[in-house]
C-alpha cells in the first residue's frame, strides 16, 4: 500500500519510531469507531488540521 | 509546464493552475458549492481552472497539495502525547477523520481527480509542499521583486506558525520559524472565539470591532497589560511564547480555558449574536494592538536578518490590513507586497509556484507587475450566459452597446443613492471583491452603511465598508504613495475630509460612535477615521476606473463603496444566476451584468 510505504519512509526520515505505536492505536480506534457506526465529526478547533 | 495547486480539507479549499510559471486561473470551491469556506476537495474549482486554461487533467505535469499531512500528523500526535491523559476526547473525535481522509491523502486526491473527464489517476504525479513554504511562495513568486524578505504568519501549518525567509531569484531560504503551540494566528482566533465570533471566519469582524474600543480608557489599558503579562511573552525580535495554561487548543475542543479567561478579564465569553458591549470592544482593541506590535517586531527582524528592503507577506494574519498599514508606516521596507489570497486558499497558488521553481528548478524572472493579475483569476461567463439566465428568470433588462452610456446611467443611479450590483468579467480569487463581483454605492451618504448592512448584507451594523478610488486619487484621499489594489492596507482618510467630532467622542458607546458623521465619506470611514482602501488603475479594471471618472464628473468626488456581492454567511457570487438570485432577494436597486442593466422595480413580482 502506498500509504504504508510513505509512512515507513516518513518515520525513517524523521527518526520518530516512537510514533509507530501511537499510529497503530489510531488505526485500531478508527476501526472501532467505524465498526461502531459513529460518525467521524471534525472538531472545529483550528489546530488539529 | 502545467501544474495544478490544491488546498483543501481544512478551510477555504481552492485550486490554481499555472503554466510555465504564469498563473492562469485560481478559484475557491465555496464559490461553486455555495458553502462558505467550503473545505471539501475542490473538484469544481479544479474543473473550472482546467476549463479556463483549456487543459485536460492528463496534460498536468504535477498536482501539488499545499501542506504535508504526515508532518502535520506528527505534530498532532506529539501534542496529544505531551498532554496525556488530557485530550482523549479530542483525540477520539479527530483521529477517525485523519484515518479516513488525511492519512490516505494520496488515494483521496487520486480518487477525487479520477472524477474529472479524461483523468487517469495512476498517471498523476502528486507532490506535497510545506504549508509555510506554500504561503511564502504565494507571496514571493507572485511579487514583482527579484529579492525580498518574506514573512508568513498564520494559525498553524505542520509545525510552523510564523516564518521568516529570504527570497532571491527562484530560491526561498527559510531563516527562522516559530513553532506550534506558540501562534499569533491562534492567539487572535482565541480572542475571536471569546468575543463570540466564529473561529477561522470571524477574525475580520474582531478587527472591525477594535476601533470601537477606547485607547484612553482604563479598561483597554488593563486588558492590554493582562494580555502581555498573562497570555503571552513577546521578545525583542518579535518571537513569542503563549502561556498554555490559558489555552485549550492543543488537546481540547475549545480554543481557551473559559473560566480562566473570565477570571482574568472579568466577563464571560460573549455568546454569538448577543449584544456587543464596551468590554468586547476594548478587548478587541487590546488584542489588535498587541498583534500589531508583534507583527512590527517580526517585520523589523525580517529586515535585519535578510538585509533586504522589499517585504512579501502571506498567511492568514497578513489579512489584518490594519497591521499591514502599520508596517507601511514604519518605512522599514521600500516596497511591500501582500498576497491577496493570503489565507489558505492562496496556498494552492503558492504550492504550484513552489513546485515549478523549487522542485522542477525552473528559473524565475520577476516581472515589473505582480503575477496575481489583480486577483481576476476566476471564471467569467460571457454575455450569452447572462442573457440565458435572465430569460430563464423572465427578467426585464436593457442592454447597452455603448459602454459610456451604460457608465453614465450607473453613475447617475449611484448619485441618486441607488445600490448597484456589479457583475463583470472574471471572478476575484481571495476573500475580497475587487470590482468583478461587487456591490457599489455612494460613499458620501451618511445612511448608506446602515442601509447596506441591514437591508442588503444582513450583517452586523458595526462593520465598516471599504472605499474604492482611482489610483490617481490615492494620495488626495488617503495620503497613499503606493497602490493598494487588493484592499489589504488601512489608511486614515486625509484630514481635509474629516468632520468635527463631538467632545468625549472616544468615550462614546458603539452605537453612538456609529451615529456620528465623521467625514465627507461616512460610509467608508471607520470610527477611528481609517479606511480599508482599494485603488484601481486604468489597466487593472478599465470599466470600474471609468465609472469612477464619470461619477466624479457628476458629484465632484471619485470615491465609492465597494463591498462583496453576497449576503451574510454566503460566499461571494460566482455565476450570473447567483448574482441574479442575490439581487432579487435583497433590497439592491440595480444590477449590472456585463452591459445588461436590471432595475428592481421593473422585475416581475
Amino acid at each position: 500500500m502506498e500509504f504504508l510505504r510513505d509512512l515507513w519512509l516518513f518515520l525513517k526520515e524523521r527518526k520518530k519510531w516512537w510514533l509507530l505505536p501511537l499510529i497503530i492505536v489510531i488505526v485500531l480506534v478508527t476501526v472501532l469507531v467505524v465498526l461502531g457506526g459513529s460518525t467521524a465529526l471534525a472538531p472545529f478547533i483550528y489546530s488539529l488540521f | 509546464m502545467l501544474i495544478l495547486g490544491i488546498s483543501a480539507f481544512f478551510h477555504d479549499a481552492a485550486a490554481a493552475l499555472i503554466k510555465d510559471g504564469e498563473i492562469i486561473a485560481a478559484a475557491q470551491e465555496e464559490r461553486f458549492t455555495r458553502i462558505k469556506n467550503d473545505a471539501a476537495f475542490p473538484l469544481n474549482a479544479i474543473q473550472s481552472c482546467l476549463d479556463m486554461g483549456w487543459v485536460s487533467p492528463d496534460e498536468l505535469d504535477a498536482v501539488v497539495f499545499y501542506d504535508k499531512p504526515l508532518l502535520k500528523l506528527e505534530r498532532i500526535l506529539e501534542s496529544y502525547h505531551a498532554r496525556v491523559p488530557w485530550g482523549w476526547r479530542s483525540f477520539l473525535t479527530s483521529m477517525p477523520v485523519w484515518m479516513k481522509q488525511k492519512m490516505m491523502l494520496k488515494k483521496v486526491i487520486r480518487d477525487e481527480m479520477a472524477q474529472l473527464p479524461g483523468c487517469d489517476k495512476k498517471k498523476l504525479r502528486l507532490l506535497f509542499c510545506e504549508h509555510h513554504l506554500s504561503h511564502a511562495a504565494s507571496a514571493f513568486y507572485a511579487s514583482p521583486y527579484t529579492e525580498a524578505a518574506i514573512l508568513t504568519i498564520d494559525g498553524v501549518g505542520e509545525w510552523a506558525t510564523t516564518s521568516i525567509s529570504a527570497g532571491k531569484g527562484r530560491e526561498i531560504r527559510m531563516l527562522k520559524e516559530i513553532r506550534f503551540p506558540h501562534s499569533l494566528g491562534l492567539l487572535y482566533s482565541s480572542f475571536t472565539y471569546y468575543c463570540g465570533f466564529e473561529v477561522n471566519a470571524g477574525e475580520y469582524k474582531l478587527m472591525g470591532l477594535a476601533p470601537y474600543g477606547d485607547t484612553g480608557s482604563e479598561e483597554f489599558l488593563r486588558f492590554k497589560r493582562l494580555i502581555s503579562e498573562k497570555l503571552i511573552t513577546v521578545y525583542e525580535d518579535g518571537s513569542f511564547v503563549l502561556h498554555q495554561e490559558y489555552f485549550n487548543y492543543i488537546s481540547g475542543l475549545r480554543m481557551v480555558h473559559e473560566k480562566k479567561w473570565e477570571a482574568l478579564f472579568g466577563f464571560p465569553r460573549r455568546t454569538p449574536e448577543s449584544s456587543i458591549e464596551r468590554c468586547h470592544c476594548n478587548l478587541a482593541l487590546a488584542i489588535q494592538k498587541v498583534t500589531e506590535e508583534i507583527v512590527l517586531k517580526l517585520a523589523a527582524t525580517a529586515r535585519n536578518i535578510t538585509g533586504l528592503d522589499n517585504l512579501c507577506l502571506a498567511g492568514g494574519v497578513a489579512l489584518n490590513c490594519v497591521a499591514n498599514g502599520k508596517i507601511l508606516d514604519t518605512e522599514l521596507f521600500r516596497n511591500l507586497y501582500i498576497q491577496p489570497a493570503a489565507g489558505d486558499a492562496g496556498g494552492a497558488v503558492g504550492a504550484a509556484l513552489a513546485a515549478y521553481h523549487l522542485y522542477f528548478e525552473q528559473e524565475r524572472q520577476a516581472e515589473p507587475w505582480d503575477l496575481m493579475k489583480n486577483a481576476y483569476l476566476g471564471p467569467s461567463f460571457g454575455i450569452e450566459r447572462v442573457r440565458k439566465t435572465l430569460r430563464l428568470n423572465k427578467s426585464v433588462w436593457k442592454e447597452y452597446d455603448d459602454t459610456e452610456e451604460l457608465l453614465s446611467l450607473v453613475a447617475r443611479s449611484l448619485k441618486e443613492k441607488k445600490i448597484v450590483g456589479w457583475f463583470q468579467g472574471r471572478m476575484e480569487f481571495g476573500p475580497r471583491a475587487l470590482g468583478s463581483r461587487s456591490i457599489l454605492a455612494d460613499a458620501s451618504d451618511p445612511d448608506m452603511q446602515r442601509k447596506l448592512n441591514l437591508s442588503i448584507k444582513y450583517r452586523e451594523g458595526f462593520r465598516p465598508f471599504a472605499p474604492v478610488c482611482r489610483i490617481e486619487h490615492a494620495g488626495r484621499y488617503f495620503g497613499l504613495k503606493i497602490p493598494s489594489p487588493y484592499m489589504l492596507l488601512t489608511r486614515r482618510l486625509c484630514s481635509e475630509f474629516w468632520k468635527a467630532l463631538p467632545e468625549e467622542y472616544a468615550a462614546l458607546g458603539m452605537r453612538e460612535k456609529l451615529a456620528v458623521v465623521r467625514s465627507s465619506f461616512p460610509s467608508v470611514t471607520h470610527v477611528d477615521l481609517s479606511c480599508r482602501v482599494q485603488t484601481v488603475t486604468k489597466e487593472s479594471n478599465y470599466k470600474l476606473w471609468r465609472l469612477l471618472c464619470v461619477f466624479e464628473s457628476l458629484t465632484g468626488e471619485g470615491l465609492l463603496i465597494n463591498t462583496s456581492f453576497n449576503v451574510r454567511d454566503e460566499p461571494i457570487v460566482c455565476r450570473p444566476e447567483d448574482a441574479y438570485h442575490c439581487f432579487i432577494h435583497t433590497e439592491m436597486d440595480m444590477l449590472v451584468m456585463d452591459n445588461l442593466v436590471l432595475f428592481k422595480e421593473d422585475q416581475p413580482k
